[in-house]
């Protein structure tokens, strides 16, 4: 009971210096004067505190694997044709992610599926083909994608949202976002002190996907396109479509840069791009073979102009004039410049708290907060004295002890969340109370006060251990088979009882020894 | 200052024979548990936004809101289904309320709704919060939320199972599972939202709940050892005795730390602190009149082989 070694008293007191050193950031902003290398953990504050907006994001996968499917179709296509092979259709099944090739001649089917495989790639580092080829039935060879290659497009898909995400709110000039994804197709967005969330929300929400498509001038009028041909909308009128050729001429994905600036002869917002060399070189292709026609600039699926080729454009620099006000000129040179979204991103889940809310709430929640907290040290004093004013010290060092452990996991707090490490806080003091009563029934049993001490600590120990051990095991279930909330939260109550073990056992022991020491009372004040 | 302890709850070598309580303890709690399930399915769970999905705007308004004039503007601009609530002091708050939308851009339009709607009816009006969740997500989160509690319930049978002996382990799940309808029956009547917040508050009460039957047990397990030919009964009885003092301290130091909450904490925080209050009282009392009860019918016989007459050799 009395003897702790040098060592382990000296790791006991750094523990709670390290705990405290690593909570200190939680009281001011990072000083300018530390170098960059020194951490400076906070814990972040939840929108009820601070403000801002929080969007919860689900990616469609079935955009992109429809595109791979159209992109396989294509490559079968090619692949057959330079064969000669015959084929009475080439059919997509979004659900299975597979391509049918149905063969005119059944006899062909060797032959084809020969073709077929010369298609089928092993991206570098990939465990998956692109797509696996295999006979069905006498005169079907079908085209699928297999599962783990499909899983890896959808992580890259959702990995390159994140990015993509980020540089278009680091360039709309957000402070402190902070994108993560979250289960397999989520991605979870919060942007502290964000006044004006329409603005993110088409900043996010916008795929940004650029082509350049001809347009079919010689198509007769109709609402029905013909073959090889789509009809898109105009961006500023819905209602009014226009045939454009499906083939893509140039793709929005070899631009190199793009500014808003204002068009000097009529003093119109517009958005300056240019494009890399590959770019450059099939746009230079296409309007020196196209002079005096109409090109579509088209931006997910809709016509933002559709200009006259006046003179082949040989060095890549274009400018898009649609109607643009000053924020749409600079928020669509944004979005060229991040790049296009992989798929599309639907907002399942928003909040956004204006800086005006709350701080009544705010102020009410922290004063009941602190009244709570001095109402357990109070109890604490009362109910056992100088015993309860140890444990006090290991109260205020175990809230000292979670705030830098959830500083460093980087946790955001909102009010609830305070509340709840609070009454874990509450909650703590029972290990305790427990040494306490067993010293204090030791004592009433006739020992003597080391004696009663020593009982008291070992006795007390196994039911403590019992005691949150249950408890531990229980949320570190939550935690792994959780949803993500409950999972924040179970991770605090395990952050909470590891804390507690360490306090309100080892901590307040060590002050109790000394405080022993010091005095050899004749009896305990329990 | 305070250097001597200055109350104790109950005197030293108080003996409440509370054993004599067990089928009062059981049939009230069985009742309580019924009526709980029963309030479950009618009239049901006041849901909050999190699982019901939908729209909330929170408002605030220049002068003191005219709901009437609000009502008329929102349902002109065909927001038929919105709900107004004030919050706060002095009249100037409005929660307006949606259901849940079809799609995100459903949502972002009706938001532009109330919004102009708003600008009409009320100028110079502030939109202090917007949320807006989709249904869809709800359902999934209320059916793992069940899966992951149901294993946790799980774990702590087989942990107490291993340190224990399996009377205990069902006695303490029962327990806790009777504790956890009982609040969920609590939330109906008091018509506190079920939330993400309020699903922390039940996991907090369950945490407690299992620590404090823990204790108990423990205390019970070595006076099993300790005393050999005492009846289970009696042993009960003088196991929670011993540990009342503990029990009522440590109930009472969670409970001093939600009481202000509830009180004061605001809209944000009452009904995670209720909640913890109402779990509080049963989980104390349920370690000494339902897991207890349960541990002396299942171990009569087989806990304590001193009750019974010694088989012959």
């Amino acid at each position: 009971m009395l003897y702790f070694s040098r060592a382990k008293t000296i790791g006991i007191l750094l523990i709670c210096a390290l705990g405290l050193l690593l909570s200190l950031p939680n009281l001011s902003r990072r000083p300018a004067f530390l170098p960059g290398f020194m951490p400076w953990n906070q814990v972040h504050l939840g929108l009820d505190l601070s403000g801002g907006s929080y969007l919860l994001l689900q990616i469609d996968f079935s955009a992109v694997e429809k595109q791979d499917l159209n992109a396989m179709v294509d490559q079968a296509r090619q692949a057959m044709r330079g064969q000669t092979l015959g084929y009475t259709g080439l059919q997509t099944d979004v659900p299975e992610n597979r391509v049918a090739v149905h063969l005119l001649n059944a006899s062909e089917l060797p032959a084809a599926e020969a073709a077929l495989n010369k298609l089928v790639t092993y991206a570098p580092g990939a465990s998956a083909p692109n797509f696996d080829v295999s006979a069905d039935g006498d005169d079907t060879v079908d085209l699928t994608i297999p599962r783990a290659e499909l899983a890896a497009r959808e992580t890259q898909a959702v990995q390159q949202s994140i990015t993509i995400i980020q540089r278009r709110i680091d360039g709309s000039g957000v402070l402190n976002p902070s994108i993560a994804r979250q289960g397999l197709d989520q991605i979870v967005v919060q942007l502290p002190g964000v006044s004006d969330p329409d603005r993110i929300r088409a900043l996010i929400g916008t795929t940004a996907h650029m082509t350049f498509q001809m347009v079919d001038e010689t198509a007769p009028p109709g609402p029905v396109a013909p073959l090889g041909d789509e009809a898109l909308p105009m961006a500023d009128n819905p209602q009014q479509t226009m045939d454009v050729s499906t083939d893509v001429a140039v793709d929005g994905d070899d631009l190199n840069s793009a500014q808003a600036t204002t068009d000097p002869q009529t003093g119109q917002w517009v958005v300056n791009f240019s494009l890399n060399s590959v770019g450059a070189r099939e746009f230079g292709d296409v309007t020196s073979a196209n002079v005096g026609k109409l090109f579509a600039i088209v931006l997910d699926g809709k016509i933002i102009e559709a200009p006259v080729i006046r003179v082949p454009i040989t060095d890549g620099a274009a400018v898009i004039s649609g109607n643009f006000t000053a924020q749409s000129a600079t928020d669509l040179a944004l979005l060229l410049r991040a790049g296009a979204l992989p798929a599309p991103l639907n907002i399942v889940e928003e909040q956004s708290v204006g800086p005006e809310l709350g701080a009544d709430a705010i102020r009410d929640g922290a004063l009941s907060l602190a009244a709570g907290f001095v109402l357990v040290l109070a109890f604490m004093a009362l109910f056992y004295g100088l015993f309860g004013w140890f444990a006090n010290l290991a109260l205020v060092m175990n809230l000292i002890i979670m705030l830098a452990i959830l500083s460093i996991m980087g946790a955001t707090l909102t009010l609830p969340g305070m509340a709840g490490i609070l009454l874990t806080l509450g909650m703590s003091v029972d290990a305790n109370i427990l040494i306490n009563e067993r010293v204090r029934e030791e004592q009433r049993a006739g020992r003597k006060p080391l004696a009663a001490l020593e009982a008291g600590y070992k006795r007390a120990y196994g039911t403590i251990i019992d005691s949150n051990v249950t408890t531990l095991l229980a949320h570190i279930t939550l935690f792994i088979f959780g949803s993500p909330p409950v999972r924040g939260f179970a991770v605090t109550i395990c952050v909470g009882i590891i804390s507690t073990l360490f306090t309100a056992t080892v901590l307040v022991r060590l002050i109790t020894s000394r405080w022993y020491i010091a005095r050899r009372p004749a009896s305990l004040p329990v | 200052m305070f250097m001597k302890p200055m109350f104790r709850f109950v005197p030293d070598g108080t003996k409440i024979r509370f054993m004599n309580g067990r089928f009062a303890g059981l049939i009230v709690s069985a009742v309580l548990s019924t009526a709980s399930v029963i309030l479950f399915f009618y009239p049901g769970l006041n849901l909050g936004l999190d699982f019901r999905g939908g729209v909330v705007l929170q408002v605030e308004t220049p002068q003191a809101a005219n709901f009437a004039a609000l009502r008329t503007a929102l349902a002109q601009a065909g927001l038929s289904d919105a709900a107004l609530q004030s919050f706060g002091q002095g009249g100037t708050g409005v929660l307006i309320s949606l259901e849940s939308r079809q799609n995100a851009n459903e949502t972002q339009s009706a938001i532009t709704e109330v919004e102009s709607a708003l600008a009409k009816a009320a100028p110079g009006a502030k939109i202090l919060s917007t949320q807006a969740v989709g249904a869809s997500v709800s359902n999934q989160l209320f059916a793992q939320g069940l899966e992951a509690l149901g294993l946790s319930f799980v774990m702590i049978l087989g942990y107490i199972w291993f340190r224990f002996e399996w009377q205990f382990a069902v006695g303490a799940v029962t327990t806790l599972i009777l504790d956890t309808t009982k609040t969920i029956g609590f939330m109906v009547v008091t018509r506190i939202p079920f939330d993400l917040v309020t699903i922390a508050a039940i996991l907090t009460i369950i945490g407690y709940s299992t620590n404090d039957k823990v204790v108990v047990y423990d205390r019970v397990r070595e006076n099993l050892r300790k005393y050999k030919t005492m009846k289970l009964r009696e042993l009960i009885d003088q196991s929670i005795n011993e540990t009342l003092n503990r029990t009522l301290g440590t109930s009472g130091t969670v409970f001093l730390a939600a009481l202000p909450l509830a009180l004061f904490g605001g809209s944000a925080l009452a009904g995670f602190a209720w909640i913890m209050l109402f779990g509080i009282i049963v989980g104390t009392s349920s370690s000494i009149f339902i897991a207890a009860p349960i541990l002396l019918l299942l171990g009569e016989n087989r806990l304590r082989r001193g009750s019974v007459a010694p088989k012959p050799r």
